[in-house]
């Protein structure tokens, strides 16, 4: 059966994007990808993907919002609620014992992460020795998860979580609020370093005491999970932290053997053994 | 040759989709030979719990799809709560947190588009209550690539927005009462006939 035309476009899109500018989306789960491919049709008013194809070979400046599209940064503050209340009852304890916390948070998108870690350190009263290393391969979204700026309806809504996580009073105590936005204070901001890292091409930067990597998995397919998952466990220090997605799986090539399950719904990992030989 | 015509039975459905799923799900034997896949819009607190309360029932097993799980026959795949699923060319499921498509995730219509792509016509897609149109787009789809299409008869259903959208953009192969979809799922796995 002949190709689709629209795969083909997808297809032709995606090797333009690795060909020109070194950004490799070939190891992506396809049909969500293809979904954002196809996507951006409506984003920028054409019919044809392939309509776009000059405009990407030829105008520097289209890439950012290229990418900020196939990345799309959609998350809430304290997202899965549970999870951060494994993290403030089972790992912030454990990590009190050293003097200075490394945490690399990939893919922060907007920050809504971020900043929910800076306050769950902050509430323990970690923070003042807390380094997070906020990454990802969208600019677009970095610069404006360094700008901490949302929607005060958000933040808002978002409360709710803070509280099922065990918040300590109230979320919006941690922000400025002013006409319908909510911007974070800068002491949360202190100790975080935001930073462009792709996880598809980039290598160990860090060497830290907790990762947290939610709901970015799941746009990798299963090779690149695996030099993904391989690059989080030498990033970490033994008896470090990996916390991934609720439906994110640690599950094969292996990688599994080097951890042991601290929480399996909030899947949360142990580095207990570095890597073996060969692996 | 495949033994049979169709290789998975896609399902969506919202609210009163728990009764309507039952009355489907339950009839199919253990060792019915197709997966079938299931979207509900349903909270993110409530999913997991669908699927417990449709395995207590069925004589299927019922799981939640967690990430790069591949596609089972005989197994019934529920959409996690949060989360479009989707199919990959090689039968195995991905997620993504994606914008809410027709204000929903997960979304029927994501389902269904991303089937088409790796069964094309080989998908018996089924709509059935449900208070929007999400699905509509997905059924189209799965016909148009020559596959069956199934829509509840809106008289029939608990929220008659979604069938009746689903059949005005798409039509279908049978508009039927929940019970006779039952029938008609087990009767589509029957073996194709030689020519």
């Amino acid at each position: 059966m002949p190709a689709k035309n629209e795969d083909i476009e997808v297809h032709l899109f995606i090797e333009a994007l690795k060909l020109r500018y070194g950004y490799d989306f070939s190891q992506y789960a396809r049909a969500s990808l293809k979904r954002r491919v196809l996507g951006l049709r409506q984003v920028f008013g054409c019919e044809y993907v392939s309509q776009l194809l000059p405009r990407l070979l030829h105008d520097p400046a289209f890439l950012p919002q290229v990418i900020s599209q196939l990345s799309v940064p959609v998350s809430e503050m304290f997202r899965d609620p549970a999870v951060f209340l494994a993290l403030r009852r089972q790992v912030l304890p454990l990590l009190r014992s050293y003097p200075t916390i490394n945490i690399w948070q990939a893919g922060c998108a907007h920050g809504e992460e971020v900043y929910s870690l800076a306050i769950l350190f902050q509430e323990e009263g970690l923070y003042e020795r807390c380094r997070i290393y906020a990454t990802d391969i969208n600019d677009v979204a970095l610069t404006k998860a360094e700008e901490g700026v949302f929607a005060e309806a958000d933040v808002r809504a978002y409360a709710k979580n803070h509280h099922h996580a065990g918040g300590v009073g109230s979320l919006l105590d941690h922000f400025h609020i002013a006409y319908g936005f909510a911007k974070a204070d800068d002491r949360l901001k202190r100790n975080i370093v935001f930073a462009h890292h792709n996880l598809v091409s980039d290598g160990v930067f860090c060497e830290v005491n907790l990762i947290l990597c939610r709901n970015v998995l799941i746009y990798f397919g299963r090779d690149l999970q695996g030099r993904v998952l391989r690059l989080f466990r030498d990033s970490l220090m033994r008896g470090g932290f990996l916390c991934l997605g609720s439906k994110e799986s640690l599950g094969f090539d292996g990688i599994l053997d080097n951890f042991r399950v601290i929480d399996q719904n909030a899947k949360l990992f142990q580095l207990t053994s570095l890597a073996g030989a060969g692996s | 040759m495949k033994p049979f015509r169709y290789d998975a039975v896609m399902v969506g459905c919202s609210l009163g989709g728990l009764r309507a799923l039952r009355a489907i799900l339950q009839p199919l034997p253990a060792d019915y030979p197709l997966p079938v896949i299931v979207v509900s819009h349903i909270g993110p607190d409530g999913q997991g719990l669908l699927a417990e309360l449709l395995d207590e029932d069925c004589a299927m097993s019922v799981v939640e799809v967690e990430d790069k799980a591949p596609v089972v026959p005989g197994i019934i795949h529920v959409a996690p709560g949060g989360y479009h699923l989707l199919i990959e060319g090689d039968r195995t499921f991905s997620l993504s947190v994606d914008a809410k498509v027709r204000n929903v995730r997960p979304a029927i219509d994501v389902l269904f588009e991303s089937a088409v792509d790796t069964y094309g016509g080989r998908l018996v897609g089924v709509v059935l209550t449900g208070a929007n149109d999400d699905g509509a787009q997905g059924l189209k789809a799965i016909r148009e690539a020559g596959g069956f299409g199934i829509v509840q008869d809106p008289a029939t259903a608990e929220a008659a927005t979604m069938p009746k959208a689903a059949f005005a953009l798409a039509g279908a192969d049978r508009v039927l009462a929940l019970e006779d979809i039952a029938l008609v799922l087990q009767s589509v796995i029957h073996p194709e006939p030689t020519p």
